[in-house]
């Protein structure tokens, strides 16, 4: 048997090194998942969230949109105001007990994952809309866009862009966050630790290496984004198209 | 007298108790050039504004052709790209290059094809100088140079009347002219132009009629020449006093 510290990692590190990676492997995949699927859900929200209700609209219309919001409001303020460790337990167990649904671990981590993560990313989106200056909206308006084609062309563009670093925030949030899913048994990270340490009661050296693995994951991660930033933002030059003798506007007829 | 492309009546516009616009009526005849002039807070920028629906009229018609903009059933969208707009703060779309600022509203509202919608945007971007500046982002460019950008972006959705919302007022004075020189040229061309401005020498030079705005109200509406060299109104006397 090992006797220190450093023998016991390498000792984990080697008995263990497929368990580790393959919970690091659960938990990335349900991470990205998650903060995708969030993503999408939040935008949509933010979207709908954000529509103007117009006054000349027919009544059962503006009914109609009330309901949604209130519904939509609902539905964050829930998933903002408890905890996704509890969220787990009441939509995994609670699924199989009222509708006899037969989850897998791994298929609730998902919808947890998301639907939380959604329920964030609404407030997020939300924010990267308004902040769009109100010009740009009046710009897509005036040449005749629609609110719809408003968004896609003009606003979302712009809003995603500047929510980016928030984005990067609650994939990094659901990396570690995705740990709480031990407790409906998904084979990620925590989970896999735990059962390592548990078996030989050497709790200390397996979550040393555990706690290692998901700062590599997020410091990956947190890079990854940050390039993809900068690509976003394309060049910063840009090239002069034709002749270069003519730095100034010349008007057909005048000059 | 053909009928007119624009008719208002008994426009209002109420912010909260503020009242910036009060009973206004003016019709807008095609081809004509006019200039709105005023002090600050005289409702000029809001009576624009009004026109194109972008503010909410507290009360009173506007009509296209005759039609009520506000009825219900009423396309908007198709009216809005036919009575195109230039702001005071270019608001070029921040995430499209020069190109795709002219191209975007002719593909998405109006369906046409790219390669024509490219061609026609190039032709405009060449009209105010900025064919070389394609490729560039609107962050890259300068002020005088959004703003021509931002006028043939107007000019790609063949509107028939252009409002221009004091095009000239955040610019360096060196590029004043440069954007000045393609309304000159706009109007030339018999486009209809109602332009909120405070350059003096460019109403009286180019408009084919001028509109002195204050409190809310038309307080002269004339030819350029009369208001500049007979103004009727003593107030029109006075503003034009301050600022010639």
């Amino acid at each position: 048997m090992p006797s220190s510290f450093g023998e016991w990692v390498i000792f984990f590190a080697q008995k263990y090194g497929v368990f580790f990676l393959r919970g690091a492997g659960t938990t990335l995949v349900i991470a990205l998942i998650g903060t995708v699927v969030g993503f999408l859900i939040g935008l949509a929200v933010a979207v709908v969230r954000t529509m103007p209700i117009e006054d000349n609209s027919p009544r059962g219309r503006r009914i109609f949109y009330r309901v949604v919001r209130w519904i939509l409001v609902a539905y964050i303020d829930i998933f903002r105001g408890t905890p996704m460790i509890v969220q787990s337990m009441v939509i995994y167990y609670g699924s199989a007990e009222l509708w006899g649904l037969d989850m897998s671990p791994m298929v609730a981590a998902l919808f947890i994952v998301s639907i939380n993560t959604g329920a964030y990313m609404a407030e997020i989106a939300r924010g990267g809309i308004i902040s769009v200056d109100k010009g740009q909206y009046e710009a897509a308006l005036s040449i005749g866009m629609t609110h719809g084609q408003t968004m896609r062309k003009v606003i979302l563009p712009q809003a995603v862009r500047n929510i980016l670093p928030s984005i990067g925030n609650e994939f990094v949030v659901n990396i570690k966050d995705t740990s709480v899913l031990n407790v409906i048994s998904v084979t990620e990270l925590f989970f896999m630790s735990k059962s390592a340490a548990g078996t030989y009661m050497r709790y200390f050296e397996v979550f040393f290496i555990t706690s290692v693995i998901y700062f590599v994951l997020t410091f990956s991660v947190t890079r990854i984004l940050q390039s993809l930033e900068k690509k976003l933002d394309g060049p910063d030059s840009y090239s002069i198209h034709g002749s270069q003798t003519v730095p100034e506007a010349v008007i057909k007829g005048e000059a | 007298m053909s009928q007119p492309i624009i008719t208002v009546n008994h426009l209002k516009k109420h912010f909260g108790t503020n009242a910036v616009l009060n009973d206004i009526d003016f019709e807008v005849e095609k081809g004509e050039v006019i200039s709105i002039i005023g002090s600050s807070g005289s409702g000029k920028s809001t009576l624009l504004r009004c026109i194109n629906l972008l503010e909410k009229p507290t009360a009173g018609v506007i009509r296209f052709h005759g039609q009520d903009i506000q009825a219900p059933g009423f396309s908007l969208s198709g009216y809005r790209s036919k009575v195109g707009m230039v702001f005071q703060t270019f608001n070029l779309f921040n995430n499209l290059t020069v190109l795709e600022n002219c191209v975007v509203g002719q593909t998405t509202v109006s369906g046409i094809d790219r390669v024509k919608a490219e061609a026609k945007a190039m032709e405009l971007l060449d009209s105010v100088g900025m064919a070389q500046y394609i490729a560039a982002k609107p962050r890259q460019i300068s002020g005088g140079q959004k703003q021509r950008v931002a006028i043939a972006r107007a000019l790609a959705m063949e509107p028939e009347v252009l409002l221009f919302d004091e095009p000239t007022s955040a610019l360096d004075p060196e590029m004043v002219g440069e954007v000045l020189n393609v309304m000159r040229k706009l109007a030339r061309s018999g486009l209809t132009m109602l332009i909120v401005t405070h350059e003096m020498n460019f109403a009286r030079d180019v408009s084919s009629r001028v509109i002195f705005m204050d409190e809310g109200v038309i307080a002269e509406d004339s030819s350029p020449r009369a208001i500049f060299s007979n103004p009727q109104n003593d107030r029109t006397r006075a503003f034009l006093n301050r600022m010639l």
